[in-house]
């Protein structure tokens, strides 16, 4: 008995850093050939993308270029024309029966939602609750914690977001800034494996841009979540990002680490893109 | 009595017929939008006989306040159920998206997202609906049920000099019983939103 304890540790032992861990890692999530139609347009136009555990991706380019739509369909909010997605190792749109893929149904979804958070452009919280309301809801309904857990949780989510003094108002008496950063909560106290944080700044007044940014600037230090940044903002991409990935036309351009990406653009798209900013 | 057992039928109605408008089955919406167009495609009047008189010739006989009960519920239900897919519609796309952003179930986000809001939606319209439920009822007269109309009448007959006075009087009840309603809703209005937008 013993023997075979020991072997079993040794064995768990033997595994050396690898020098490139990404290999190992089963990506988080894995865009393959995806595209999007809605009618005539098609939107997005092959999509291959991966991103690893914990992985900070900023997503950038032209509006139209079908960057929203990609953080969309990883939301299910949008199906997928072509293509598959894969969330932790398991398709997202598909399920297989009887050998065959087919369209998931709602219960797959269900199921495979539980790792994916998102926060929208204009805010959506809901103005029939409360802040604390907004943020334990989810919690309550969806995971089945008491209320007591739920308010634990959510109190704790909402400090750091630094509004755990707001908890009995209701959003329309909070500004932009404000209402942002609940719904970063509101997203993160499901805690979910990957985010989509779709263009969460372009609703906002110019001097609320920072409070947002801030807060989700610490989130991404925390770590252990994948992130999906779609963002104009270039200066926050190129801090907070561990890869940038540039879209356009329904087509990812370029990827790179911000580095390559902001300071040693290659395509001439990537370059008039960034040119047209600067001058901005 | 036949005002408020209508009213809680037709509210029903609405909603049952107003949600199952937007349904993804065809079937479920063509049923139901058979029903509203019927409904509200005929005269209240009709549908209140039909269900007295001719009903018992194929066999199915209704007291009279059950025969007005369900012509005027369904008749207003009718109406209502565009008040409820018009506020459900009316709810921005944005609250169902997170919804499903926070993994609610599709009743969830129905029952704890959407209907909320719309409800707010829906009840100054329900408020006229109501008022309008109300004075219709008067209606059921004419299947010889003693609602106030048919009391005003009864006593117009014996006195028949004061006539008047007695339809005066009618009227009188009628509109304060509908200010009341009116006020009421007002002030579930005013309760609901009340910090909230």
């Amino acid at each position: 008995m013993n023997a075979v304890v020991i072997d079993a540790f040794a064995g768990a032992e033997v595994p050396q850093p690898d020098p490139n861990p990404a290999a190992e890692v089963k990506p988080m999530v894995r865009y393959k050939g995806v595209t999007k139609s809605f009618g005539d347009l098609q939107v997005l136009k092959g999509i291959d993308l991966e991103m690893q555990p914990g992985e900070k991706v900023a997503v950038i380019g032209p509006s139209g270029s079908g960057k929203t739509t990609m953080g969309r369909m990883l939301m299910t909010l949008e199906e997928p024309t072509e293509g598959t997605i894969e969330v932790d190792g398991e398709l997202l749109w598909h399920m297989q029966e009887k050998g065959r893929l087919v369209r998931a149904n709602e219960k797959h979804l269900h199921r495979m939602r539980c790792s994916v958070g998102m926060v929208f452009q204009h805010f959506n919280l809901f103005p029939h609750m409360s802040v604390l309301r907004n943020v334990t809801e989810a919690p309550r309904k969806v995971l089945g914690l008491s209320k007591e857990e739920a308010e634990e949780r959510a109190v704790s989510m909402l400090g750091k977001v630094g509004l755990d003094d707001k908890l009995k108002m209701y959003p329309a008496n909070l500004s932009g800034g404000q209402k942002q950063r609940v719904a970063i909560a509101r997203a993160l106290v499901m805690r979910p494996k990957v985010m989509v944080f779709d263009e969460v700044t372009s609703a906002l007044d110019p001097e609320l841009v920072g409070e947002v940014l801030e807060v989700i600037r610490e989130i991404a230090e925390e770590g252990d979540m994948a992130m999906m940044l779609i963002t104009h903002e270039m200066d926050f991409a190129k801090e907070i990002a561990d890869r940038v990935i540039f879209g356009a036309d329904g087509l990812i351009v370029e990827q790179g680490t911000p580095e390559e990406i902001f300071d040693n653009p290659r395509s001439e798209r990537l370059q008039n893109f960034l040119q047209r900013f600067r001058s901005n | 009595m036949v005002a408020f057992f209508s009213a809680v039928l037709a509210i029903a109605m609405s909603f049952a017929a107003g949600l199952s408008r937007l349904s993804k089955l065809w079937i479920v919406r063509t049923v139901t939008a058979v029903y509203v167009e019927i409904f509200r495609g005929t005269s209240l009047l009709v549908q209140l006989f039909w269900l007295y008189f001719a009903l018992p010739f194929i066999g199915i006989e209704l007291p009279k306040m059950l025969a007005a009960i369900l012509a005027i519920g369904f008749n207003f239900g009718a109406y209502g159920s565009e008040i409820v897919r018009s506020a459900v519609l009316a709810v921005p796309k944005g609250q169902w998206e997170a919804s499903v952003a926070l993994n609610m179930k599709p009743w969830q986000r129905m029952w704890n997202v959407i209907l909320p809001q719309a409800s707010l939606r829906m009840l100054p319209p329900f408020g006229n609906q109501l008022v309008e439920l109300i004075k219709s009822t008067s209606l059921v007269y004419f299947i010889t049920m003693a609602d106030l109309t048919y009391q005003a009448m009864v006593l117009r007959n014996n006195y028949i000099s004061w006539t008047t006075e007695i339809l005066v009087l009618l009227l009188l009840m009628y509109f304060v019983i509908a200010t009341l309603v009116s006020m009421a809703v007002r002030l579930l209005e005013r309760k609901w939103t009340a910090g909230r937008l």
